[in-house]
């Protein structure tokens, strides 16, 4: 074998590769979009694999009669309380994890991490009882905080790694030519961390966006999109619904997360660009 | 511009366990140019970020003028800090990073054009200002990091081993250049380093610090030929002060210095100076300039000398001068640096030219200096 030959082996082996992973990501995304506006005799042609007529009557009566657009409302309000309850909590806590000395750090470092242990079934029936208590069953509140719960952890630590990459020395300059520890956090560090957090905001967002097992349990009419669409599918309303909906339900969940990174990209790109040495 | 004062100033870290700056009393004048000199670890940095603000102290108070500033933050001191990294903002253009302290002071907008301008003109960094920190090069981003240090016209300019990333060439270039600047303003600065070579050029005054203490202070030839202690003597020089292990003769009227296998006989005027050391272990210390080598090259202006045989061990050539290792008898090995090229072989007998004027001679126990 020589050497070009070898090259295009190599070639060949990357791009097959290449391949296998796009299309394993990229062919269910394909495959449930058109079944979700197929037609049911073209779903059921055995002799068609991929069909030929479509309607958008599921995805519509998916999204205004069975409620799933309440849903997607009601899912991004839950997603931004989220992140702004756990930034509100992480951000000091990743800076101080990040930049202090302080005793017991490790262990609360440990800690942080091994609360993430607990299964979410074992805390269910303490939860909703905890929940009727307090008056937030069924509310969108209650379901953001515990996400809240389920994101802290991994937002403390995402931000924490974020800060001790953005050199002490920046900071200590600001607070040097006339800002205040706090000035300075806000007009140096946190610019500088921006890239980071958009990430570790996009994570939030992406993990209250699918939860489904904690929104199912403590909401019954303010659902959020995965719950409500779980509660349509399992057939609440008796029996369960025929796989063109499941379809048409699918493409719903997906499309959000794909509307945001198609327009975030660009500027996440841009932004980490900006080299922090 | 301000006179800095330190008084018994202490940081420890651990609660007390380690004693970064351990009691630092110390005056920099108005207008100086005072250099922290000392290894990594004796606490320069730590006292330095002290006059900044940036660390409390434990102990001790920092005044500048009749102001206490102990624990003042830094934002109130009015002083200007160019750091080991630099600490150019890599989300500001040149211009803004040395317009932002203006801008946080709240100086009028021509005002700050025209100072950022006269700052970017002295540093010649003209042609960089809409340039990010990111698109300039090391030695670029330093200028940009002196330029925002200058620009609000500090009481107080310090300097943390600013050049250390730096390249050796360049590193000489910045070295004149920051001397001059320095000059220029007639601004206070203190400057920390661990390169003795910086201090012996660019300070007024050098201090020299170890284990958190201040050993010697004073202005770089008197540190240089008066060292008070063995630790500033071997810290400043390269290559080091010989130190030899001797013990005090008294013989007739005059004094031998007697080690393992050799004998320095000294004149008798040293007689009265090493009175209470006789037939006492001493260190004698003499810098490799500060000998030569008979028949080779002579000392110019030397009073009082005296000779010391020794057969020669290893030559280093390194252009300008030549470095003679010579042993003067049971392996004591001592360094000789003579100027330009000496045509001496390896294993040939010399005699070595001591000047007396120059010999250092220390207290073995407390390592501080008797002459």
């Amino acid at each position: 074998m020589n050497d070009e030959t070898k090259f295009m082996l190599k070639k060949l082996i990357f791009y097959t590769f290449i391949f296998t992973v796009v299309a394993w990501i990229v062919i269910p995304i394909i495959i449930s979009t058109l079944y979700g506006f197929a037609l049911p005799r073209d779903y059921y042609d055995p002799k068609k694999i991929l069909p030929t007529s479509f309607t958008i009557k599921y995805v519509k009566t998916l999204l205004f009669t069975l409620g799933a657009l309440d849903g997607i409302k009601n899912s991004v309000i839950v997603a931004l309380i989220t992140i702004t309850i756990s930034f509100a909590l992480g951000i000091p806590a990743g800076y101080a994890v990040a930049k202090f000395l302080f005793p017991g750090k490790d262990t609360i470092k440990l800690s942080i991490v091994a609360l993430r242990m607990f299964p979410i079934p074992v805390m269910a029936i303490p939860l909703v009882v905890l929940y009727i208590k307090l008056n937030l069953i069924d509310t969108l509140l209650g379901v953001a905080l515990a996400h809240t719960a389920m994101a802290l952890p991994f937002v403390v630590l995402i931000t924490s790694s974020i800060f001790a990459g953005v050199s002490t020395e920046l900071e200590e300059a600001g607070m040097v030519f006339g800002l205040t520890r706090f000035g300075s956090f806000f007009r140096i560090t946190l610019p500088l961390a921006l890239p980071g957090l958009a990430a570790a905001a996009m994570f939030t967002f992406v993990m209250s966006w699918n939860e489904v097992f904690v929104a199912s349990i403590l909401t019954l009419s303010h659902r959020t999109l995965p719950a409500q669409i779980l509660s349509i599918m399992a057939g609440a309303s008796g029996g369960a619904a025929p796989d063109y909906y499941k379809f048409a339900a699918a493409f719903i969940m997906i499309l959000p997360a794909i509307t945001f990174i198609f327009f975030a990209r660009k500027y996440l790109v841009t932004m980490w660009g900006i080299t922090l040495k | 511009m301000v006179e800095v004062r330190l008084e018994n100033l202490k940081k420890y870290f651990d609660n007390g366990r380690v004693k970064a700056v351990d009691g630092v009393n110390l005056t920099i004048k108005d207008g100086e140019f005072l250099v922290l000199l000392g290894p990594s670890g004796c606490g320069k940095t730590t006292t330095l970020r002290m006059i900044a603000g940036l660390e409390t102290p434990t102990g001790g108070k920092i005044w500048f003028e009749d102001k206490d500033v102990t624990y003042l933050p830094p934002k109130d001191r009015n002083i200007s800090m160019v750091f080991q990294s630099y600490a150019v903002w890599p989300h500001m253009t040149v211009y803004d990073n040395i317009a932002f302290p203006l801008k946080i002071k709240k100086y009028p907008k021509e005002e700050i054009d025209k100072k950022v301008r006269w700052a970017a003109e002295l540093l010649q960094i003209e042609e960089l200002l809409d340039r990010y920190p990111a698109q300039l090069s090391g030695g670029q981003r330093q200028r940009v990091a002196v330029a925002r240090a200058i620009v609000v016209e500090p009481n107080v300019l310090l300097m943390d081993e600013p050049l250390s990333n730096l390249d050796a060439k360049l590193r000489v270039a910045m070295r004149a250049e920051i001397k001059k600047l320095q000059t220029k303003l007639k601004v206070t600065t203190i400057y920390v380093t661990h390169d003795q070579v910086e201090a012996m050029t660019m300070g007024d005054r050098i201090a020299v610090m170890n284990q958190g203490k201040l050993l010697q202070v004073g202005p770089p030839t008197e540190v240089y030929l008066k060292p008070k202690s063995i630790f500033v003597a071997t810290f400043i020089g390269a290559p080091e002060m010989n130190l030899l292990e001797v013990s005090v003769k008294e013989k007739e009227d005059s004094i031998t210095l007697e080690g393992e296998g050799f004998e320095i006989p000294l004149s008798s005027d040293f007689k009265e100076l090493l009175e209470k050391y006789i037939d006492k272990t001493v260190v004698f210390g003499i810098r490799p300039e500060h000998m030569t080598i008979e028949s080779v090259s002579s000392l110019e202006h030397v009073k009082r000398s005296t000779t010391i045989e020794g057969i020669v061990d290893f030559i280093e050539a390194l252009g300008t001068d030549t470095i003679v290792h010579a042993n003067i008898g049971s392996g004591n090995i001592i360094k000789v640096k003579l100027p330009g090229h000496i045509p001496l072989e390896v294993g040939s007998k010399v005699k070595i030219v001591v000047d007396l004027d120059n010999i250092h001679i220390f207290d073995k126990n407390t390592e501080k200096a008797i002459i």
